[in-house]
């Protein structure tokens, strides 16, 4: 993935430092309950919101099951279309495989469509490297490239800045770019769409290469699919030469028909609008139409690996809503950053750690990410049980076992720093299998009662730093029990 | 009908008196619990924290020591999850690990007898009027393994709403995960303890003396961040008030 998150922290470590961060708890507080209660809204509008959410289970796991037959079927349907289908097995291979695709058309910059595939791998990095300019176009995604930021959300990749923040990024940011934002900006809403307005107009109207990921691809026809809000989307989709989209295997669905299911779940989930503005579908070429050459990159980059996971490959069936990101009572204290991934959220952190593996701190972290509240997989239009696969994946963290990575069956090692906890469950395991030693030690702390502190040294102040100890019982009720009979004899 | 009380080791260790009241309930409802001895401890803590492994002995335990009842009765919305969602789970994958269906055949017969406190109340007794009193304004919290876990809906408030005296206050955000979670409250202890203190904020302003949950470790974390917060509010288990009586009054 893009390694402007190399060298993180492990997610407590950023998750504690955004806490303490007032702004930030502010801005994402009330984008966050804003949309939540708007999803809400929309989703109670359908009387067949449960049928269709699980009419999107199915028709993903279906595909999932299938995936390699109906992958065929879309690379043989975008030929016939006039399209090009490249296949790249990870980040690397889809950055080459690009990168060359826009040197061999002589130009050295491209406009951008809002896409989650090429933030995974980077792909303006790599670019960049090679001399090739990208310019996001996406409001939100304009303003974390002129703040020289990261994304911190699915859908707003922006929504850990204020507006104030943002006519602060516009007006230093912007002439170095292109156009500079007008004189005099201010932070209303109006005014910030429409200095961003003129400044990516003379962009769509110059770019010759556009750059785009997809929200589904229909194999029966080789469609592509692009579902936005702001019409930057369809600018990039039909005004250049030469389009090229870099998708992730499984956005497949394999008819029009499973489309329709998703173009009602999606946008009431992730706006929580009955129907996105602009929904954008094309097939290869045509004449005198649109871009007249068009390449689709198919993007592995861990998919298979997590593939080969019966409990985690559901998180493949993920549409990209951001539903889960809008519940999560962590995502709102800590923040996108925190999860070290261009994926954040309850399903970052399911996903990261299998796309990217478990062995740096910050992924091993992630699958603890969580207080299991299951929130988001109540709000899932596809119904991942986040909360089942980060249990999954723990296990994973601290027992190791059998896992498939870059193709490759393998057996994983715990990863370090369980050591004292792994002895403290095997310790706790082996009390609650004598009830014998159980009770010596309820009756130890119950007799002990008047010595305890109030705080904790050590790795205790993780619970005591903020919160107060109960007081042990004078005696544990297995005792009591014994003692009175159940409660028959004198209390 | 012979009905065993699953305290839960948490309960059992630091909160007899919610397990006193839940015989007390019980019994003044004519139905008489038995405590088997040989209980300890459901697993939860070893399976959320990725050790399923070592979580599998306590729910062969768990099988074995409440197999021969009609019916086990827990005062926890998160152990009564954990028996009847993570115990299937546990069977499934043993056996996809090639390990057979042992697992799973020992576990199956508890899992559908196993209800949390307001469910066997609400749905096997069949009351909502248990005849408690207690006169005092509550606000209640819905622990998440009990509200999205066990799907436990209004029974908890039905319930509550039918005791005498009882003023049952609204709590803002309600929905909203305390930031308990089990090994959660220390592994990300900054990002815990934010959500408790906005969970305590909630029921501060409500202007209620009780919070009242199903569930004793959360009430562990909120009652703890209320007391370091010197909020003048107590942490009260649902079972305690449905116990108390006017004779009887619990506080």
């Amino acid at each position: 993935m893009s390694s402007t998150f190399v060298g993180m922290p492990a997610f407590p470590e950023a998750a504690r430092n955004a806490v303490a961060d007032p702004t930030l708890r502010g801005n994402l507080r009330h984008a966050t309950h804003t949309i939540r209660a708007k999803r809400a809204g929309a989703v109670a509008e359908l009387s067949d919101w449960a049928e269709l959410r699980e009419a999107g289970r199915r028709i993903k796991d279906h595909t999932l099951r299938h995936l390699d037959r109906y992958l065929e079927q879309l690379e043989a349907s975008v030929t016939a279309a006039g399209g090009t289908v490249h296949w790249a097995a990870d980040a690397d291979e889809a950055n080459r495989i690009v990168t060359r695709l826009v040197k061999e058309t002589g130009e050295s910059e491209v406009v951008k469509v809002k896409s989650m595939a090429t933030q995974e791998i980077g792909l303006n990095e790599a670019l960049e490297a090679e001399g090739i300019r990208a310019y996001e176009t996406d409001l939100a995604e304009l303003i974390v490239q002129l703040g020289k930021d990261r994304p911190s959300h699915i859908l707003v990749p922006a929504i850990h800045r204020n507006r104030g923040e943002i006519r602060d990024i516009f007006a230093h940011e912007m002439a170095a770019w292109g156009r500079p934002a007008p004189a005099n900006l201010t932070d209303t809403p109006a005014d910030l769409a429409e200095a961003a307005r003129l400044h990516l107009r003379e962009k769509f109207l110059r770019a010759r290469v556009g750059v785009s990921g997809a929200n589904f691809m229909v194999a029966e026809t080789g469609t592509l699919v692009v579902v936005e809000s702001e019409g930057n989307g369809r600018m990039c989709l039909t005004l250049p030469r030469t389009l090229i989209s870099v998708v992730g295997i499984e956005k497949i669905v394999p008819t029009w028909r499973d489309l329709e299911v998703f173009l009602q779940t999606l946008p009431r989930s992730s706006t929580a609008e009955r129907m996105n503005p602009y929904t954008s579908t094309w097939t290869g070429t045509t004449d005198e139409d649109g871009p007249r050459t068009f390449h689709l990159v198919l993007l592995d980059n861990g998919r298979t690996d997590a593939l080969a996971d019966q409990v985690g490959r559901q998180a493949l069936r993920c549409i990209r809503c951001s539903a889960c990101l809008n519940v999560c009572p962590v995502y709102e204290r800590a923040g996108g950053h925190a999860y070290g991934s261009v994926y954040p959220g309850p399903i970052g952190a399911v996903l990261t750690p299998q796309l990217r593996g478990t062995t740096s701190e910050i992924d091993a972290s992630l699958p603890y990410a969580s207080s299991l509240c299951g929130a988001c997989y109540e709000v899932c239009p596809v119904a991942i049980d986040i909360p089942e696969v980060l249990v999954h994946l723990r296990e994973r963290v601290v027992q190791g076992g059998p896992a498939v990575r870059q193709g490759n069956k393998v057996v994983l090692r715990p990863a370090k720093g369980h050591a004292a906890e792994r002895a403290a469950m095997r310790a706790a395991a082996w009390a609650f299998g004598h009830p014998g030693a159980l009770r010596a030690g309820q009756r130890l702390a119950s007799r002990s009662r008047r010595l305890h502190p109030r705080t904790l040294p050590g790795p205790g102040r993780a619970w005591s730093g903020t919160r107060d100890l109960p007081t042990p019982p004078a005696e544990p009720f297995r005792d009591w029990w014994q003692r009175t009979r159940g409660g028959k004899d004198a209390k | 009908m012979r009905v065993a009380l699953f305290l839960t080791c948490v309960n059992d260790t630091l909160y007899p008196e919610t397990g006193k009241a839940v015989v007390k309930l019980l019994g003044r409802l004519g139905v008489e619990v038995d405590f088997p001895m040989g209980q300890t401890c459901c697993g939860q803590a070893h399976y959320n924290t990725g050790y399923r492994h070592e979580a599998e002995p306590l729910a062969r335990r768990f099988a074995e020591v409440f197999g021969e009842y009609d019916a086990v009765v827990t005062p926890s919305g998160s152990c009564g999850a954990m028996v009847r969602q993570a115990y299937p789970r546990m069977g499934e994958r043993a056996g996809a690990e090639g390990r057979g269906d042992s697992l799973a055949r020992a576990l199956a017969p508890v899992v559908p007898k196993t209800y949390e406190l307001t469910e066997f109340l609400v749905d096997v007794l069949g009351v909502t009027d248990v005849g408690a009193r207690y006169p005092h304004r509550v606000t209640y919290h819905p622990t998440c393994h009990g509200l999205r876990g066990l799907g436990l809906g209004d029974r908890p408030r039905r319930l509550l709403e039918a005791v005498e005296g009882l003023d049952l206050v609204e709590l803002p955000g309600a929905d909203e995960c305390c930031g308990f979670g089990g090994t959660f409250a220390v592994k990300n202890a900054a990002v815990s303890a934010a959500m408790g203190r906005d969970k305590v904020r909630n029921a501060e302003s409500t202007g209620a003396e009780v919070l009242c949950a199903a569930d004793n470790s959360c009430l562990m974390h909120i009652g703890g961040t209320m007391s370091r917060l010197r909020v003048g509010m107590r942490p009260v288990h649902i079972a305690r008030i449905l116990a108390s009586t006017e004779e009887d009054p619990a506080v």
